[in-house]
């Protein structure tokens, strides 16, 4: 046991005493929360719209105002004619722009009907998408507000949608969970697949092996410091993504903290297995990043839905142990639903880690060949 | 009195290269066994078999009595091991190397304190230093303590002196002989051939095979012909002229002459004549006694043959 612990300090020794490791350790994942939920959102605020109003009448402007007013679009200014819209979309700050067309307001007293064009710009397709819905969401609004009851004679289906769990649309939610799944298979799996490899390359492990130490202790010795440092990590973007976003955890956070710790375990025996087949730390980096950062980010259904890509994608992404953590994080954190629901996925994890262990256990060469 | 290491023609081969051909030998205890030959003759490869970091494709090796492949973890314990290239935590301190290496063995640097302080007492100064900032000397003292800290049977040093000074050098075997009181049985390699006196015995290895094993004083009187030494300010004109002279044996550079054997162990009366029309006109000649570096080069020669 004192041999064990002996280990256990040189591994924090060796982590503290290097501030690189540190930094990717805790910088990382902080940058990469604030990233993805700041730079990388698919919400609208204060984007800038532009009018060109030929009519300007009572209603065109309760409209402008409804529009500037919501919160989601900032008022860039009233155009004078067609040419100026070119001219303010080179400029860039303005995202769409909304023409009401002469006698807009006579038309839609005397006819029951005006029309008015949405220009976006199209340069970026998904905010320019986003707009046009948003845009399209306040006019539905204010045709309803002012027609009032339903024109004799019809009856108007209004279909009102609304997003269980996530009413606002929150970006945030789809990638606190997503980016916490990605960080910490990336940080643990490379962490310690880096530090095994190290000792083979500076010639440490020829001494470690000519040692009492025997290979589980090792390899726990190597995990332990990470798995604390990892959970740490976990806390951390918790807090993060709670004081920033305001995300809240609406399962219970033991059953949250737990799944974490699980997955921690899994990504570090999945890193330890990586340094017993790869022979430097450029090769434990390669395979830990490719292996590990595409896969989770394309096929984990942390950005893409498993249930849109061709079948084999899927079946693919069944040996991806991110697929599982993300369903269950997600369920926990957003749904707040229990272990009964996500017992399979955990399950699944569980077993991943216990293969893992078992193979880095055996494929741990306990001498030089 | 007990062999500490019992080898029985050993072969390794990495691929097509005979690593290891054929090796025998046997180490008693206290004993400091050297083995000398130069880069690629296989030290590394042997000295990883008997410390159980690789497999011998043939052959048997014991160590304490027991066998390197079955019962590994045996030998382990009571193995004291410096590889050949620095190999300690150069972002650890002194201090801590040392401690961690006393923990991982189940011991204490208290515990083992008198075995190292000889050797230590120089870094001492030094030990919350960074490893990876010692000089070259210190950095190889220090993995010596760090060897030493669990009082092991056998000490196995590969090429502890390359690229030491002299002087860290020279101090560095009056550590090892004075660590036989101790009952500690050293196996040490280095291409460095003047070292070899300094073994109880020694052996001589090129090309995966052993030349001769003995105690230095008897190799070093295996050599059996007369030996003359040369010199000339123009040292490598020398030597090119000697090896051209038809009577010459071998001609081999010694520091500041060339020692040369004849065909008839004596210097013929061309000799001189022969050396000036070549246009070496300073040649001062002498006899000299053999030293072992003399010898291997001539169990080199015979076994290049």
């Amino acid at each position: 046991m004192n041999r064990f612990l002996g280990f256990v300090k040189k591994e924090f020794l060796h982590i503290f005493r290097d501030y690189r490791t540190l930094f990717i350790l805790f910088g990382i994942p902080a940058a990469q929360i604030l990233i993805f939920g700041y730079a990388v959102s698919t919400d609208i605020k204060n984007a800038g719209v532009a009018f060109l109003d030929l009519s300007k009448d009572e209603v065109t402007r309760m409209l402008t105002n409804k529009i500037t007013s919501s919160g989601f679009f900032r008022n860039n200014g009233n155009l004078l004619n067609y040419n100026e819209i070119d001219e303010v979309f080179k400029k860039g700050k303005t995202k769409a722009v909304i023409v009401f067309e002469e006698n807009f307001g006579k038309n839609l007293g005397s006819e029951g009907k005006a029309s008015l064009s949405i220009i976006a710009d199209g340069s970026e397709p998904n905010t320019a998408t986003l707009v046009v819905n948003y845009t399209m969401a306040i006019i539905n609004d204010f045709n309803r507000e002012y027609s009032g009851t339903p024109a004799r004679g019809s009856i108007i289906i209004q279909p009102e949608v609304k997003m269980y769990f996530n009413p606002e649309m929150k970006s945030h939610f789809m990638f606190v969970p997503g980016v916490i799944t990605l960080i910490l298979i990336l940080i643990c799996a490379l962490m310690t697949s880096v530090t095994i490899t190290r000792e083979k390359e500076f010639g440490t492990m020829e001494v470690l092996l000519v040692s009492p130490l025997r290979p589980i202790q090792i390899i726990l010795g190597k995990v332990m410091p990470y798995f604390i440092l990892s959970f740490i990590n976990v806390l951390l973007i918790l807090a993060l993504s709670w004081f920033v976003f305001g995300l809240p955890v609406k399962g219970s956070m033991v059953l949250l903290l737990a799944e974490c710790m699980l997955y921690i375990l899994m990504s570090l025996t999945l890193g330890i297995l990586i340094s017993t087949v790869s022979k430097s730390m450029q090769q434990a980096i390669f395979i830990s990043l490719i292996g590990l950062m595409l896969p989770t980010i394309l096929l984990s259904g942390f950005i893409f839905p498993i249930e849109n890509m061709p079948k084999i994608y899927d079946y693919v992404s069944m040996i991806m142990p991110p697929r599982y953590f993300i369903l269950i994080i997600k369920n926990i954190m957003i749904k707040g639903t229990g272990l009964a629901y996500i017992w399979k996925e955990t399950l699944i994890l569980i077993v991943m880690t216990i293969v893992f262990v078992a193979l880095s256990v055996r494929k741990f060469k306990i001498r030089l060949e | 009195m007990m062999s500490i290491i019992e080898s029985s023609e050993i072969f390794k081969s990495f691929g097509k290269t005979k690593a290891l051909n054929d090796i025998s030998f046997s180490v008693d205890e206290s004993e400091i066994f050297g083995f000398i030959g130069p880069d690629g003759a296989g030290k590394t490869t042997l000295f990883r078999i008997i410390t159980t970091l690789l497999l011998p494709d043939e052959g048997c090796m014991k160590v304490f009595g027991k066998d390197s492949v079955k019962d590994y973890r045996e030998i382990r314990k009571n193995i004291g091991y410096m590889p050949g290239r620095f190999s300690l935590y150069q972002d650890l301190t002194v201090e801590e190397n040392l401690n961690f290496y006393a923990t991982v063995f189940g011991t204490t640097v208290r515990e083992n304190y008198d075995l190292i302080s000889d050797i230590y007492s120089h870094i001492e100064p030094f030990r919350k230093r960074l490893a990876g900032q010692l000089s070259g000397g210190m950095k190889q003292k220090l993995a010596l303590s760090c060897a030493l800290i669990h009082k092991p049977g056998l000490l196995v040093l590969d090429e502890p002196t390359t690229g030491v000074d002299a002087v860290s050098r020279s101090e560095f075997w009056e550590m090892l002989s004075k660590l036989r009181r101790h009952k500690i049985t050293i196996l040490v390699s280095t291409p460095y051939m003047d070292e070899a006196m300094r073994c109880d015995k020694v052996a001589l290895i090129q090309e995966g095979r052993i030349l001769a094993i003995d105690t230095p004083a008897r190799i070093r009187d295996g050599f059996t012909r007369k030996l003359f030494t040369v010199k000339s300010s123009s040292k490598y004109k020398l030597l090119n002229v000697l090896r051209k002279f038809p009577d010459t044996l071998t001609a081999y550079p010694f520091g500041d002459s060339v020692h040369v054997t004849f065909v008839n162990d004596k210097i013929n009366d061309t000799f001189n004549s022969f050396l000036e029309k070549e246009g070496i006109n300073d040649a001062v000649t002498g006899e000299s006694e053999a030293g072992i570096e003399d010898r291997f080069l001539e169990l080199m020669e015979r076994d290049d043959k």
